[in-house]
């Protein structure tokens, strides 16, 4: 049995709010919760096999040039060495997001410092780690390597897909009555999952199976088969945890086509785990990015104009451009709209997908013009924002579907106590420290991808939910067997979630912030159909059934579901599509974000003292999880206003500051109590569980909120994040003795 | 990491002596030098564990100091309620460093040997004096936010990363040192550290064999004592600038006045004419611009870490300010 759905219409019948059951939405602990902090959960490289064997990757010294030859005659002496592995199958660089072939492959030619180019097998990873140190790799250097994506020699693309002319923006520029006009500058960015990125590849025959850390195992799945030149029926991935992903686990990476060559040339399986500091050169960097933003407002703060023109950067030969102006393009008003997109081609480490790409630093830049707007109009922010909320779409002339934007406003402000506030910037100083208020808006694009799951309640009234869907640490388990439980009207223990086995029916995976919603749908779609079947054996109309407490009822019988089922399980396979409701209402989530700083007077350091979230994501399926998700995302962005920078030297680009001692990602102290207060809200046009993404939407703005807090404490306007003490030092006030 | 002997030894003695062959390393907390063997950016041929060789305690001296033994741990030494009452800086330095998992396996002794965090030192691929005399500096023209900004040279710019041995320079301690044969010498933490000079490979005056086996602390220095870090995050980063202080008052003018300095060169920074001109003084900003001018006398920036010149006159000066109480 299949039920299959395409979301061309809204899902108004809203069932999952008339089932007795009420577990979704609840703040159930995750099931996978016991097995993590008993380290039961097996991660990717905690596989024990017989005969595992273990490779470490050797990098390219070079940012530019061709390798000429490997000099393997001092390592192959080593006790452990069982081979040097480099071949025109290796990969240059991870696949991008939904790739669904393989990324770049042949490793002679380097493209950036730190490329993998060998892979070195050894009976330990010790011994295998030192080969990879000791291996002479033979490199032609080029001279011309290119790093400065605003270097005045290069001719960056303008990719005609991201390009918007509307209207005469200079004109409603000359004509404002109020105007920003600013050039911002954001820094690469690095995830820095905290389980770093492995692959155990193991061969029965020409079978093989890959145990990985990975987002989006049916694509992985097409990627390293076709990496292989193998069928993808030959390939079974298996990735039931994931130690955090956030983009950089979503598309097939060297080392498991590398673990894949090499297991299948010394006929043992193979293990490649990157070290830490491999995890900083050799995955996905968020691009840097430098943005121009152009606001053009009447008298009355409502905005006539928006330009918003950007430059990032990637390697040559990759698509992905980080699509900076995806919420530009429908949160706000006006009517004249200059959005554009550039790309400078680097030897740079590849550029993709990191946590909210695109609004991540999007949202981040343009909310920090919105306070300057706010600022030289002396309207208070929030209205402000609230002024600007469109009829429609300003681009397409759609509705929106649901949207609690000026909700999300009002009541962050109100639970802050934003009327505190002094909107006269550096007013507020107890002792050494400067205290300032900022608030920023949230929005991130929603989707719905399309995603099966298969259903088996069996004989004895318990259930299997399995879909090849991940959970990366965001709740899967837990939504999943939420859903489940709700719809078969079962307690979680009766309840048994399997997911990441590319056996399964084959899901959206986790990227996005859709796999929540998306995976969603397919469960409580399998889930229909077998309330369906459970109704016609019971001998009542599907819409009187009622399920609870293992127990069915409807049409005036009543039966345990063992009884009803008699020996026989039901199974089903509930698929989603994404329709038209993507097209016929502009789907988004929504919120707000306030916060608190004290930048201290002397040194320039800045602590956030209080942040608050008020987030809008339609149907919560779990306030546990989709909290903690908000939380991340909100360190997110404090790490992004405060500390987050790759560096890259200026001479050969290579990753300078590749380990968390120098990656500063906000620790402990950085972050203070962080309140998040999620809104009821139903989107009937998002999928039939009436959910939208969530996972991403923490971050999309926050960062402005403190660096918007910043300005309000000290008068300092950082444009170049990250906002360190030494950029904010020469705007602080000269000290005075007491 | 390379293949490597392993020796544990039970006591000093046994470990000076293990130590004897060439290429061999102590190993203590092994916070540090771990994290460096396994990106063979040091390659013992063999370690001597002195784990188990006692000098796990703080004695009272004759002197009316401290002896910490070289094995104490830095959360151990932090809490010890006698360093907290009457070494109050040299607590708090350590406890502005590093984490607690750290500072639990972290010792004294290993912590003095605490190497660079310069990001060339670290990567393998780049050249580096440090680890390789003659090769080049690559931190020179590259990204050198974090770098020294006093006695550096032309063949390095890296910084002495530490917090523990700048309260130690603050408080004029003194590292105990045994050598072949049993011999001991004791050298002040202050001249413990070097400037890299056309030697940067060498971060200390201890030689290969030599073990440390205590730092003594002299009788308690009265007074108020700071200890301020600058930093990019609240926790788990390097000083930017550090400052130790100690500083006692008596009506109304700086009575004594001891200073050290953290992350602006390649050993714990102290400048005795920086004392001399605080002590006996009325305190003033026009006194503490002078004492900021000396100390930044001969500050030179690369680049990116200019900014800490005048982030170490603020600092100074509020530092001071705090050490000197009312102000008049």
């Amino acid at each position: 049995m299949t039920r299959h759905l395409k979301m061309d219409e809204p899902a108004t019948d809203r069932l999952l709010d008339q089932l007795p059951s009420r577990l979704t939405g609840a703040p159930m602990d995750r099931p996978d919760g016991p097995k993590k902090v008993s380290g039961t959960a097996t991660y990717a490289h905690e596989w024990q096999m017989d005969g595992k064997t273990f490779g470490v990757l050797a990098r390219a010294p070079v940012a530019k040039g061709k390798l000429v030859r490997i000099d393997k005659s001092a390592i192959e002496k080593l006790p452990g060495i069982l081979g040097v592995f480099s071949e025109d199958r290796f990969l240059r660089n991870p696949a991008q997001g939904t790739a669904d072939e393989a990324p770049v492959q042949g490793v002679s030619e380097i493209s950036y410092f730190g490329q993998p180019i060998a892979l070195v097998v050894a009976e330990t990873f010790e011994q295998a780690r030192h080969g990879a140190h000791i291996l002479e790799l033979v490199c032609e250097a080029e001279a011309d390597g290119v790093f400065d994506p605003e270097a005045s020699n290069l001719a960056p693309e303008k990719p005609e897909d991201d390009q918007l002319d509307q209207g005469d923006l200079d004109k409603a520029m000359a004509e404002a009555a109020f105007s920003v006009d600013a050039t911002y500058r954001t820094p690469s960015h690095n995830s820095a999952a905290m389980e770093p990125h492995c692959s155990i590849a193991s061969w029965d025959g020409d079978e093989l199976t890959l145990r990985g850390s990975y987002q989006m195992v049916k694509y992985n799945v097409n990627e390293l088969a076709d990496s292989l030149g193998i069928e993808p029926e030959k390939v079974r991935i298996l990735t039931p945890f994931v130690g955090g992903g956030f983009g950089s686990k979503l598309g097939i990476a060297p080392e498991a086509v590398a673990a894949a060559i090499a297991a299948k040339a010394i006929g043992r399986p193979v293990c490649v785990t990157l070290t830490r500091q491999q995890v900083f050169e050799n995955v996905m960097r968020r691009s840097e990015s430098r943005q121009r933003l152009r606001l053009a407002a009447d008298e009355t703060g409502k905005l006539t104009g928006i330009g918003h023109e950007c430059l990032v950067s990637n390697l040559p030969g990759e698509s992905f451009h980080e699509p900076i102006l995806q919420a530009t393009h429908f949160i706000y008003g006006g009517e004249n709209r200059r959005l554009g997109m550039e790309v400078a081609r680097l030897n740079l480490m590849c550029a993709g997908s990191v946590r909210a790409p695109g609004e991540a630093i999007g949202m981040q830049v343009l909310e920090n013009a919105m306070d300057e707007l706010a600022h030289v109009s002396g309207i208070d922010p929030v209205e402000l924002r609230k002024r600007n909320i469109p009829d429609v779409h300003p681009e397409e002339g759609t509705p929106y579907s649901s949207r609690p934007f000026a909700e999300a406003l009002d009541e962050g402000a109100k639970r802050f106590g934003w009327d505190k506030r002094n909107p006269k910037p550096a007013q507020t100083r107890e002792g050494e420290w400067l205290i300032g208020m900022g608030m920023a808006a949230a929005a991130r694009v929603n989707m719905l991808m399309e995603s099966k799951a298969r259903v088996i309640l069996k004989e004895d009234g318990t259930a299997v939910v399995e879909t090849d869907m991940t959970d990366i640490g965001t709740g899967t388990y837990a939504i999943l067997t939420q859903i489940c439980c709700d719809m078969l009207g079962l307690a979680p223990d009766k309840v048994d979630t399997r997911l990441g086995d590319s056996n399964f029916p084959k899901a959206s995976g986790s990227g996005g912030s859709f796999g929540a919603s998306s995976s969603g749908s397919s469960v409580y779609l399998a889930c229909q159909d077998i309330r369906a079947e459970l109704a016609r054996r019971l001998g009542c109309e599907e819409d009187a059934l009622q399920l609870q407490d293992g127990k069915a009822t409807g049409g005036g019988k009543d039966s345990a579901l063992p009884a009803l089922l008699a020996g026989e399980a039901i199974e089903a396979e509930g698929h989603i599509e994404p329709g038209e409701t993507m097209e016929k209402a502009k789907q988004a989530t929504y919120g707000s974000y306030f916060a608190e700083v004290a930048v201290n007077a002397v040194t320039g350091e800045t602590r956030v003292r209080r942040m608050l979230g008020v987030f809008g994501a339609g149907r919560i399926l779990n306030r546990k999880t989709a909290t903690s998700q908000c939380y991340g995302g909100m360190t997110w962005g404090i790490g992004m206003a405060l500390h987050e920078a790759m560096e890259f030297d200026p001479r050969d680009g290579h990753v300078v500051n590749n380990d968390l001692a120098e990656y500063h990602i906000p620790v402990n102290l950085d972050v203070p109590q962080l309140d998040v207060v999620l809104l009821e809200e139903r989107d009937d046009w998002a999928s039939p569980i009436q959910a939208k993404g969530l996972g991403e939407l923490g971050l999309c703005g926050a960062g402005a909120a403190v660096t918007n807090a910043i300005f309000n404490a000290t008068g300092v306007r950082v444009r170049d994040y990250p906002a360190t003490l030494d950029k904010i030092l020469d705007g602080l006030p000269e000290l005075e003795m007491a | 990491m390379r293949p490597f002997d392993y020796h544990r030894s039970d006591d000093a003695g046994d470990a000076v002596k293990a130590a004897g062959e060439d290429g061999a390393l102590f190993i203590a907390g092994g916070t540090n030098l771990l994290d460096l063997m396994k990106l063979d950016l040091m390659t013992p041929s063999r370690l001597v564990d002195i784990n188990r060789i006692g000098l796990d305690e703080i004695t009272e001296t004759e002197a009316g100091g401290l002896s910490i033994g070289a094995l104490v741990t830095n959360s151990d030494c932090a809490a010890d309620a006698r360093i907290r009452e009457d070494y109050e800086v040299l607590s708090r330095a350590i406890l502005a460093g590093a984490s607690g998992q750290l500072r639990n396996k972290a010792t004294t002794g290993g912590n003095l040997c605490q190497r660079t965090r310069c990001y060339y030192f670290y990567d393998p691929d780049m050249v580096c004096n440090k680890r390789e005399p003659g090769s080049g500096c690559s931190a020179i023209g590259g990204a050198n936010r974090i770098h020294a900004i006093l006695g550096a040279s032309d063949e390095c710019i890296a910084t002495y990363p530490g917090d523990m041995a700048v309260a130690m320079a603050a408080l004029d301690a003194h590292v105990v040192i045994e050598g072949q044969g049993g011999g001991t010498r004791t050298v002040p933490v202050r001249e413990f550290h070097r400037l890299p000079g056309d030697q940067p490979d060498k971060d200390n005056i201890l030689e290969p064999e030599e073990l440390i086996t205590h730092v003594t602390l002299p009788a308690p220095a009265r007074g108020r004592h700071i200890y301020r870090k600058v930093r990019d995050r609240a926790s788990y980063a390097f000083a930017l600038v550090s400052i130790a202080a100690v500083v006692e008052m008596e009506a109304g003018k700086i009575a004594s006045a001891s200073l050290a300095f953290g992350g602006l060169a390649h050993k714990p920074w102290h400048d005795p004419s920086i004392d001399d001109l605080l002590t006996g003084e009325a305190p003033s900003d026009a006194l503490f611009e002078k004492a900021a001018d000396i100390l930044l006398a001969d500050a030179e920036g690369q680049g990116s870490n200019d900014f800490k010149i005048p982030l170490a006159r603020r600092t100074l000066k509020a530092v001071l300010r705090d050490a000197t109480g009312e102000c008049s």
